[in-house]
């Protein structure tokens, strides 16, 4: 409990660590804290405006899809309209062929008929002629008459 | 003498007194160092002014080494990036300081806030060891035959002496650095009366210069001794008491677990006691050195 040279090397020692932890301790500690306190900072402030830029963001992003989707409608419209179109040239094209194979068809029974017709005429011509051969074999001779039959044939 | 040292002390007074003994170290009256260690040698040093007490500088060296070494390892590893735990601690404690310093220290220092640094955590690690169980290290000391052990520096008066005294020192450094030779002496004698200038009161003014240099000097030795004495008595009690309370664990299995929960109770209170010792201890210093560097 007396007080002895203990309290020299005791103040000694203090006088030391003191020097020690002002010299190698504080500066490099206390630095470090400030610097991070700089970056906490700017790191806020690095937040603040990120959330502005995202709603700045967002608010584009919005009026983008409203143009878009009135780009989707127009070009939904317009598709509608041609495809009526085509619908309709489609109808117009099918009456037309419609109407040209009817008139073509009616041309080919037309002239079909007439060959039949010429046929018919041609055989009844030549059943004429047989029948009046077979008759006048009897009483004239053939080639005396023969211009008078060929005119007849003519005018069947 | 170190078979010697294995025995434990006999009576009650004898254990407490057994603790309360430094190791001590001095020139013997044949010149040659002697420590005293085995049961007859108690007071070998005791009374001699140039003895040293072993174990309280050793242990107030490796406590203040601890916390060099600790604060040190941070420091040079320290980023401003993600910190460790260990870092965030130690950077608690250094914003913690550095605020106090700057709420009531307002010039401009860079020895201020590193000696509260030191103080405050080599006070609280002095301090700390007070927590640890009053037999466990100096049964081991004893084992290796050093009879005398105090772990606790802070509850010798040559440690918190020492340190209050460096204070000391610092708060006239201060005061001369700041005033001048001229304002400190004005400081020791102009004040708290101001003697008369002019007139018939002139014959007073010696009376009064003397009266006011003999108030200041016992305001200005009352800090360091308030300072040290505060933390010593604190901590010499809170010892004591923890001593006290082990001397119940030899008295039966009632007394001894009520002494066990007398234990916990006072070191849970004492956790309050060696962090508030530590703060106050550097507060004070605080505000002593930005006294004697403020004009009034």
């Amino acid at each position: 409990m007396d007080i002895n040279m203990t309290l020299i090397g005791q103040s000694i020692a203090m006088i030391v660590f003191v020097w020690f932890c002002m010299k190698f301790i504080w500066p490099p500690l206390l630095a470090a804290l400030e610097e991070r306190q700089q970056q906490i900072e700017e790191g806020l402030a690095a937040a603040d405006k990120g959330k502005e830029s995202l709603v700045k963001a967002t608010a584009e992003a919005d009026e983008i899809v409203v143009e878009a989707r009135k780009q989707a409608t127009s070009i939904l419209d317009s598709a509608n309209a041609r495809a009526n179109e085509i619908v309709a040239d489609g109808k117009l094209d099918g009456v037309k062929e419609r109407e040209r194979q009817l008139s073509a068809a009616t041309a080919e029974i037309e002239q079909e008929a007439n060959r039949a017709r010429e046929e018919l005429r041609g055989q009844v011509s030549a059943i004429a002629i047989a029948s009046a051969e077979k008759i006048l074999n009897r009483e004239i001779d053939g080639k005396a008459h023969d211009d008078i039959l060929s005119k007849l044939a003519q005018e069947l | 003498m170190a078979a010697e040292g294995g025995h434990g002390p006999l009576t009650t007074g004898d254990y407490i007194a057994h603790h309360l003994q430094n190791l001590q170290a001095c020139k013997a009256d044949g010149g040659e160092w002697v420590m005293n260690v085995g049961h007859n040698a108690a007071d070998i040093c005791s009374g001699n002014p140039m003895a040293i007490n072993v174990d309280s500088m050793f242990w107030s060296v490796l406590l203040g080494l601890i916390f060099v070494v600790l604060f040190r390892g941070v420091a040079k590893k320290t980023s401003s990036g993600k910190p460790t735990k260990f870092q965030a601690l130690v950077e608690i404690i250094v914003e913690f300081v550095d605020g106090s310093v700057k709420d009531t220290f307002h010039g401009k220092s860079r020895l201020i806030a590193p000696l509260g640094l030191t103080i405050f955590v080599w006070v609280f690690l002095m301090n700390f060891m007070d927590l640890i169980p009053v037999d466990w290290i100096p049964s081991v000391a004893s084992a290796a035959g050093i009879t005398y052990m105090k772990v606790v520096p802070s509850t010798d008066v040559n440690v918190t002496f020492g340190m209050s005294i460096a204070v000391f020192f610092l708060i006239i450094f201060y005061t001369i650095k700041n005033k001048g030779v001229m304002g400190f002496v004005k400081e020791m004698t102009l004040h708290p009366i101001a003697p008369p200038t002019k007139g018939v009161g002139l014959i007073a003014a010696p009376f009064m210069i003397a009266f006011n240099f003999l108030l200041e000097s016992v305001a200005l030795i009352a800090k360091p001794i308030s300072l040290s004495l505060r933390l010593f008595g604190n901590m010499f009690a809170g010892e004591l008491i923890f001593i006290l309370i082990a001397t119940m664990f030899s008295g039966g299995l009632l007394l001894g677990s009520g002494g066990g929960l007398l234990h916990v109770g006072w070191a849970i209170f004492h956790v309050l006691i060696i962090t508030l010792q530590a703060f106050i201890f550097m507060m004070l210093t605080i505000v002593y050195l930005s006294l004697a560097s403020e004009s009034h």
